[in-house]
């Protein structure tokens, strides 16, 4: 009988005591927290640079022409021995121009036209000499001219234009409840819109802002009858538009030219020279034409060579680029996450003590919030160390998952009953002991569920990333966009949603583990 | 008799208001001393003052000869035991983890504390099959035992209770007043016991000491306040209660 008592006593004491153990698993997971993050860090260092080390990557602006270019270009270098990558979409002018200068990219496409008023902040008139005298200077090379001139053009649709009788940019003044639907970029250019509109006294009031490729949704379906539009553009002859004659020759000449750094190596800027005259309008209407068909830019560069030996470029198949996107996607995410926790929880602890400072910290996290999530990005890409970059996504997914970790920390450890705290006070614990063994676990399941939130959104928010060439689930998502192509949208949104349900349940699953069995009865 | 814990002159303010005068007061070592007046009286000011947890605003208290600084209170609260009325057990840690918390911070080694932990069991009557339970898993007396266990760990000097059973049935209660009336005479301990039911301090008390409006109206035993009152205040409490304090 004795003996008996005596075994069962030893066996509650081996369990209490693993018990006990259990109860700092938290404590311990946060220790736990600097390994991955290093490793993290490291990759994601590693990425960033390695690719600038050993390729030449050329750049693209956010439309097919561009996407196109830039694939010719790529197929050219590699045609010529130089590894190279192509970094599809990653803007508009400034950013392209930005990660020129910056030499994040060496090369990318560009307009005459465009590198005058916008990058010069010239007159639109300027001799191609002059242009490349004044890009010398900045270190910056410029070839011949590829051959065709995409210049602006006001758009309608072909019945329309019958119907009301335009011709002329000018017969639009007899118009004035037009609607129009101009691309941002239009709208804001120093030879977009508003030069345009004093020009030829256009009186509409009803313009709208839309993306490029949903404009010509809209066109087609009568909510805009006036688009701008590139005079090379495939949707032109594709959806029976007319091009308004720009009788007073207001739109400068938009000659195709590649840009490159003066510092990119010789045998790389002639392979670019060798597209140098050979790119004429109608052929590239005709590649334009051919990637909005086949939703593949490779497929039409393909166009271009045609003859030429088979590019050895590979053909990526749908899962390999899913499984490329998702761990990009994964990376984005986990690591800001990981530096939000990082920098959530101390912060957290600091503002859960209420003060100037407490509210100093809440009020930024609140406020970072509230900005935009595509205004945070564009915020950081002309800050130095920033750019176009992974760099960049991080930083701004950081900034955005820390406000429901430092919240969720604060209200944890403030929740802490008055006569827990004072207990662990009373027993002569030391602030760091109380922290760490004490407030910090009673405190962990308002932590982990703040976790839990940055994580959710920090999926959703990376699909952003890709506006700024950092890849991941956004970018079938952007180029879907752009190519108004709804099954690459969803070749991208679908898994993006499925990862933050993934997430969500292993948060779940993680809180049995590290939330202390005791507060979960 | 000498003092284990001494107040001199020590006062306490919130912002205008007082929540203890100057006060002076020794603590007899090996006695239960008993305070006790009606709420606000700042009895649990003064118990809290000794613990600190809160600073005062003038005077010493000395524990020991030792007057208590914010330098050395860390080490002295590790001599002196502390329960509350709610228990101010940790509820991410079982029973076990709770008591012997400050044993292995102190770096005792697991054996040591085992058998601390034997010890107490068995002094606090609590079955060694709740060890392994969390404190939500345990009845309110239950957890009163565990936070006298927990206070009681490293053998304090001093030990400090304030209104321990107060949210506890009377069976309950009376169970554990007996329990633990019998643990301070065996351990010989120096106990300073808050209360605001006279029958309980009765119970416990070698001295009482009787509060009002934060000062102290008179100490003595309850035949010295029942028979020779310092002030009006001192009748008027003792008949309030009356009806218990006539058992």
């Amino acid at each position: 009988m004795n003996q008996i008592r005596h075994a069962g006593t030893e066996e509650t004491l081996e369990s209490a005591d693993d018990e006990s153990r259990r109860s700092t698993q938290f404590s311990r997971f946060l220790v736990w927290i600097p390994a991955p993050l290093l490793f993290s860090c490291v990759s994601a260092f590693l990425i960033g640079s390695s690719s600038a080390a050993t390729d030449v990557v050329i750049g693209s602006k956010k439309f097919t022409e561009s996407y196109v270019l830039g694939e010719i270009a790529k197929r050219l270098l590699i045609d010529a021995g130089i590894p190279a990558e192509h970094r599809q979409g990653m803007g508009g002018t400034i950013i392209l121009w930005q990660a020129l200068r910056d030499g994040q990219i060496e090369a990318y496409p560009e307009y005459t036209g465009t590198i005058a008023t916008e990058i010069l902040k010239a007159d639109s008139n300027v001799s191609l000499h002059e242009i490349r005298d004044s890009l010398e200077k900045l270190g910056i090379g410029i070839t011949a001219p590829l051959g065709f001139n995409n210049t602006y053009a006001l758009v309608m649709r072909r019945g329309d234009a019958h119907r009301l009788g335009v011709r002329t940019i000018s017969d639009l003044r007899k118009y004035p409840d037009l609607k129009f639907g101009l691309t941002h970029e239009f709208l804001d250019r120093e030879d977009g819109w508003r030069p345009l509109r004093e020009r030829y006294a256009l009186p509409q009031q009803n313009i709208i802002g839309i993306d490029h490729t949903l404009g010509y949704t809209a066109l087609a379906n009568g909510s805009i009858e006036v688009k701008d539009a590139y005079s090379t553009d495939a949707k032109i002859e594709e959806n029976d538009l007319v091009v308004i004659e720009d009788d007073l020759q207001f739109f400068p000449k938009y000659e195709a030219v590649f840009l490159f750094r003066s510092s990119t190596r010789p045998d790389a800027i002639a392979a670019l020279r060798r597209m140098e005259g050979r790119v004429d309008e109608t052929r590239m209407i005709r590649l334009n034409a051919e990637a909005e068909r086949t939703k593949d830019y490779a497929k039409a560069a393909n166009l271009y060579f045609e003859g030429s030996a088979r590019s050895n470029a590979l053909d990526d198949s749908f899962p390999r680029k899913l499984a490329r996107w998702t761990v990009r996607h994964l990376q984005l995410a986990g690591i800001s996450l990981l530096l939000s926790i990082i920098v959530g929880i101390p912060l957290g602890i600091v503002a859960s003590r209420g003060g100037a400072v407490g509210n100093v910290i809440l009020g930024f996290a609140g406020v970072v919030q509230t900005v935009p999530s595509l205004a945070l990005l564009a915020l950081l890409v002309p800050l130095p160390f920033f750019g176009i970059s992974l760099r960049t996504a991080i930083a701004a997914l950081f900034l955005y998952g820390l406000l429901p970790i430092v919240r969720n920390t604060a209200t944890g450890l403030q929740d802490i009953p008055r006569s827990l705290r004072e207990s662990a006070v009373a027993l002569g614990l030391d602030p760091i002991a109380r922290l760490w063994k004490i407030y910090l676990p009673i405190a962990s399941r308002s932590i982990l569920s703040g976790i839990k939130t940055s994580a959710v959104i920090n999926i959703g928010t990376a699909t952003l990333a890709a506006l700024i060439g950092a890849g991941g689930l956004g970018e079938p998502i952007i180029s879907g966009l752009n190519l108004n192509d709804h099954v690459t949208i969803l070749e991208g949104a679908i898994p993006a949603a499925v990862l933050a349900l993934l997430v969500q349940w292993c948060f779940d699953l993680l809180d049995r583990v590290l939330i202390p069995k005791g507060l979960r009865l | 008799m000498s003092a284990l814990v001494k107040l001199e002159e020590v006062s306490k303010r919130y912002g205008d208001a007082i929540a203890l005068h100057p006060t002076n007061l020794s603590i007899e070592s090996g006695k239960t001393t008993v305070l006790i007046g009606p709420s606000g009286c700042g009895k649990s000011t003064l118990l809290r003052l000794v613990i600190g947890l809160i600073e005062s605003d003038s005077g010493s208290i000395e524990l020991n000869g030792n007057p208590i600084t914010p330098d050395n209170i860390n080490a002295l609260r590790r001599r002196i035991g502390y329960v509350i009325q709610e228990g101010g057990l940790f509820p991410h840690l079982t029973t076990r983890a709770n008591v012997v918390l400050m044993a292995r911070h102190i770096g005792k080694s697991e054996e040591e504390a085992r058998n601390r932990l034997l010890e107490l069991c068995d002094l606090t009557r609590l079955s060694q099959n709740l060890l392994p339970r969390y404190p939500l898993e345990l009845s309110g007396g239950q957890r009163q035992r565990v936070s006298l266990m927990r206070a009681l760990m490293l053998s304090p000097e001093l030990l400090l209770l304030d209104e321990p059973l107060g949210a506890l049935d009377p069976l309950v209660r009376a169970s554990l007043q007996e329990d633990l009336k019998k643990i301070f005479t065996r351990l010989g301990q120096t106990v300073l016991f808050v209360t605001h039911d006279l029958a309980e301090a009765i119970y416990f008390a070698d001295a009482i000491v009787l509060m009002n409006e934060g000062r102290i109206v008179q100490k003595g035993t309850i035949t010295d306040l029942r028979e020779r009152p310092a002030d009006p205040f001192v009748s008027e409490f003792i008949n309030a209660q009356r009806g218990v304090a006539s058992v």
